[in-house]
């Protein structure tokens, strides 16, 4: 139960409208290979476009970092946005939804922690703000040698 | 900041069918690909007005609270200008994710095909039975 996957593992920029397009292929690429299904595909790209659109637009940029984890034979993807912006005061009214400081729908940090099966933000004021997101495949794409 | 033009200045093509505008997205939109299309929508119903507007999504993989934000945006632009919007196509996996992400977009008329949403815009024009395209 070793070896990586080719493709998963990533550092990308996030620096512009356009980064968000490489990293939403990016995350459906790696999601992909590590044998998510379409839904869970669709939601982690889901919650990665909403964590990378707040890295650039309130962060004032930063970078994604994809790795691919594990836990037995189950096979992960974890990503992490971080940036050197403001920071956030109070997570929590930031996480709740409808809260925006900008003029979003303030659905973004809540959604994604929906959307997600591990969900963490770690942000001081004045330093900067990341946030983790951790979901797994459900079957890994090896399991289908398996006896039933 | 580098942009990719080829990439950023990408445009949607607004096709009109009678007094309908259909708008077919594809693949990974752009933020500034789908501010511009809302624009050209409501440019267009200006130049020359329309009873609705069709928006197939059928090859999106995607929608965020960003894309969302525009679709319903793009809806409500177009009903204050008289014409109806159909978001057609939506594929299941996105309208699961729309839904646990809080976005239900309740204000958005939708149909599972470009088909279904020319016909419920037909039968709802005043006009009585849409003119056939060619
Ligand atoms: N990386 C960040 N740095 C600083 N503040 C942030 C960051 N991410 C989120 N925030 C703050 O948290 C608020 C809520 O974020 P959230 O993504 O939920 O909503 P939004 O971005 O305002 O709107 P939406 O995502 O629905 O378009 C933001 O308005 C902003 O004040
Ligand atoms: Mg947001």
């Amino acid at each position: 139960m070793s070896g990586t996957v080719a493709g998963v593992e990533a550092r990308m920029p996030i620096r512009s409208d356009l980064d968000l397009v490489w990293v939403r292929q990016h995350v459906r690429r790696a999601a992909a290979a590590l044998g998510f299904g379409l839904v869970d595909q669709t939601k982690l790209v889901t919650a990665a476009s909403e964590l990378a659109r707040n890295t650039l637009v309130y962060g004032g940029g930063g970078e994604m970092a994809a790795e691919h984890v594990r836990d037995g034979r189950a096979q992960g993807l974890r990503l992490t946005f971080s940036d050197r912006g403001p920071g956030i005061a109070d997570p929590e009214r930031a996480l709740s939804d409808g809260y925006t400081s900008g003029g979003g729908l303030g659905l973004g940090l809540g959604g994604a922690r929906r959307l997600v099966h591990d969900f963490s933000l770690d942000s001081t004021p004045g330093v900067g703000t990341t946030v983790t997101v951790t979901s797994w495949a459900v079957r890994s794409p090896r399991q289908r040698e398996e006896p039933r | 900041m580098n942009h990719d033009l080829s990439l950023s200045s990408a445009h949607v093509p607004v096709l009109r069918l009678g007094d309908v505008l259909l708008i077919t997205l594809q693949g990974d939109l752009h933020d500034g690909t789908a501010e511009q299309l809302q624009r050209d929508i409501a440019e267009q119903i200006v130049r020359s007005p329309v009873t609705g507007v069709v928006i197939d999504i059928s090859g999106v993989e995607i929608v965020d609270s960003f894309l969302g934000r525009v679709l319903a945006e793009i809806a409500a632009s177009s009903r204050l200008l008289a014409a109806q919007t159909v978001v057609a196509g939506m594929r299941p996996a996105v309208a699961i994710t729309l839904v646990e992400l809080g976005l239900s977009l309740p204000g958005l008329r939708t149909a599972l095909s470009t088909e279904a949403a020319l016909g419920m815009l037909a039968t709802a024009s005043p006009g009585g039975p849409r003119r056939e395209p060619r």
